[in-house]
């Protein structure tokens, strides 16, 4: 057992890390997505439009937060920030390597092991939506009500869509830790094999749930330009984006953790395969939005409660029976 | 057609494909587009060859102007003073760039072509009151700031007005 203050170290470099990585996630898209569509992305600003997200960031800060006059206070300045919380928290679970030998310290690759961290994980998720819906009642306005109405109903649906699909990895890796399932992983082999159908489920779940193109409904930036923030400006509207940002990367961590068998890699090289592997699942993620056009409301619904669900429970029944037998 | 998902995929290999091109656009105070010869921008107030001012201050423009962005104070020639060619002269010659809308009315109804409307369209200014041209300014050769295609390649004559008066 290491002393709290190691953890607390950890997490402090874990959330500037997440930070940082959000920061130049937004870049990584913009020129990701501008390349698959024959176009440059940000390019002005410093090489390669290396420094946009610090001019993002300035002006942001700088914009005025305009809030409208019949916003109730409290909820409407608390809902970013509730949904920037769980964002940041939820990473604090992923393990991002083995652990090292420090001095006379054993750190593990975790700010914490919870033995429960995958439902940590996905609490914290269910947390997160409470910011959407709070900050679309409390702005006072019909269409930032109508728009987290639209945001809740598709995250609650995709979310019991999401939870069943890890059901068959927790069956295979005996454990709720993610820590345990990637030992597990490291032992045997990456759940990517047994459970092709689970991570299928898991990553169109996950899109749903990180709002992203193809079922970017939330947003829909082409035609309702924005959901329950419409009324949010400057950097309370930055901290939802934040939030949904680092929600995503959250989301591609926990994929690369359960399926993807986590640090594990040739060569022990420990985090570097694991931002490695993260990259890939990003750039799955930005070369969808890229190329397929949003869904309507009720081929999203259809699909997540008609396709996604009863496959996600046939894949865990399965693979419940296939271990029972066995 | 083939079948939704092989249809599907085959529009990601699209979107993949883009990577190894060159991007398409335009990288614009760098790179510049010809114009159309006949694009519509910044106006021109023209002399005639022996120096005198085309224009006679008679405030068709004016009229002609449906934003009425043009402002025209015209003044008697006298033999010590002979700015134009005709009886007055524009003293007072001004265009309101912010309000003019390029539809080109003015040349049209100027009747010694002393008016025309050349190629620059990178007017902008920080302050509203630059926009405002005066006729020293219109008198002026533009900046040349962008190029203009070969009119060879459009079915455009020279203009007359470009001839010598």
């Amino acid at each position: 057992m290491e002393p709290w203050w190691i953890s607390l170290i950890k997490a402090g470099i874990i959330v500037n890390l997440v930070m940082v990585a959000f920061a130049y996630l937004t870049w990584l898209e913009r020129k990701g997505l501008g390349r698959l569509q024959n176009r440059y992305g940000p390019n002005r600003a410093g090489p390669f439009g290396l420094l946009q997200p610090i001019a993002d960031l300035v002006k942001l800060v700088r914009k005025e937060a305009f809030a409208p006059s019949s916003a109730i206070d409290l909820p409407y300045i608390l809902a970013p920030v509730i949904s920037m919380f769980t964002a940041l928290a939820a990473f604090s679970v992923i393990p991002w390597g083995s652990g090292w030998k420090i001095y006379h310290w054993q750190v593990t690759g975790e700010v914490v092991n919870v033995p429960i961290s995958l439902l940590l994980i996905f609490a914290l998720g269910s947390i997160g939506i409470y910011g959407f819906i709070v900050g679309g009642w409390a702005s006072e306005s019909k269409f930032s009500l109508l728009g987290s109405m639209r945001t809740c109903a598709q995250l609650v649906s995709y979310e019991v869509s999401l939870a069943l699909s890890v059901l068959g990895v927790v069956i295979l890796g005996r454990s709720l830790s993610l820590v345990d399932i990637v030992h597990r992983q490291g032992v045997t082999l990456p759940f990517v094999i047994p459970q092709f159908v689970g991570l299928l489920v898991f990553f169109f779940a996950g899109i749903a749930e990180t709002s992203r193109a193809p079922f970017d409904l939330p947003e829909a930036e082409q035609e309702l330009v924005a959901g329950y923030h419409t009324e949010y400006s400057g950097m309370r509207w930055g901290l939802f984006q934040t939030a949904e940002y680092i929600n995503l990367i959250t989301l591609s961590g926990l994929m690369v953790t359960l399926f993807f068998s986590g640090w594990h890699g040739p060569w022990n090289l420990g985090p570097i395969w694991f931002v490695l592997k993260l990259l890939g699942v990003l750039f799955a993620f930005i070369w969808l939005r890229a190329t397929l056009p949003r869904l309507r409301y009720d081929q999203l619904m259809r699909f997540g409660w008609k396709v996604l669900l009863p496959v996600a429970t046939l894949n865990a029944l399965v693979t419940a029976i296939i271990v029972a037998a066995t | 057609m083939s079948p939704q998902p092989v249809s599907t995929l085959k529009g990601f290999a699209v979107t993949f494909r883009q990577i190894l091109k060159k991007p398409i656009t335009t990288q614009y105070p760098e790179e510049r587009r010809p114009l159309y010869p006949r694009f519509r921008g910044r106006h021109r107030l023209w002399t005639h060859a022996n120096g005198l001012e085309k224009c006679v201050g008679c405030s068709l423009c004016a009229a002609a102007c449906p934003a009425d962005c043009i402002r025209v104070v015209a003044a008697e020639n006298t033999p010590e003073n002979r700015v134009s060619a005709g009886e007055r002269y524009a003293r007072i010659y001004e265009i309101n760039m912010s309000r003019c809308i390029f539809c080109g009315y003015c040349e049209l109804a100027c009747p010694f072509d002393a008016i025309t409307l050349g190629n620059e369209y990178e007017l902008s200014e920080h302050n509203r009151d630059d926009q405002i041209y005066t006729k020293d300014m219109l008198l002026a050769e533009p900046m040349k700031k962008t190029p203009i295609a070969d009119p060879a390649i459009f079915d455009t004559p020279i203009p007359y007005y470009r001839s010598d008066s």
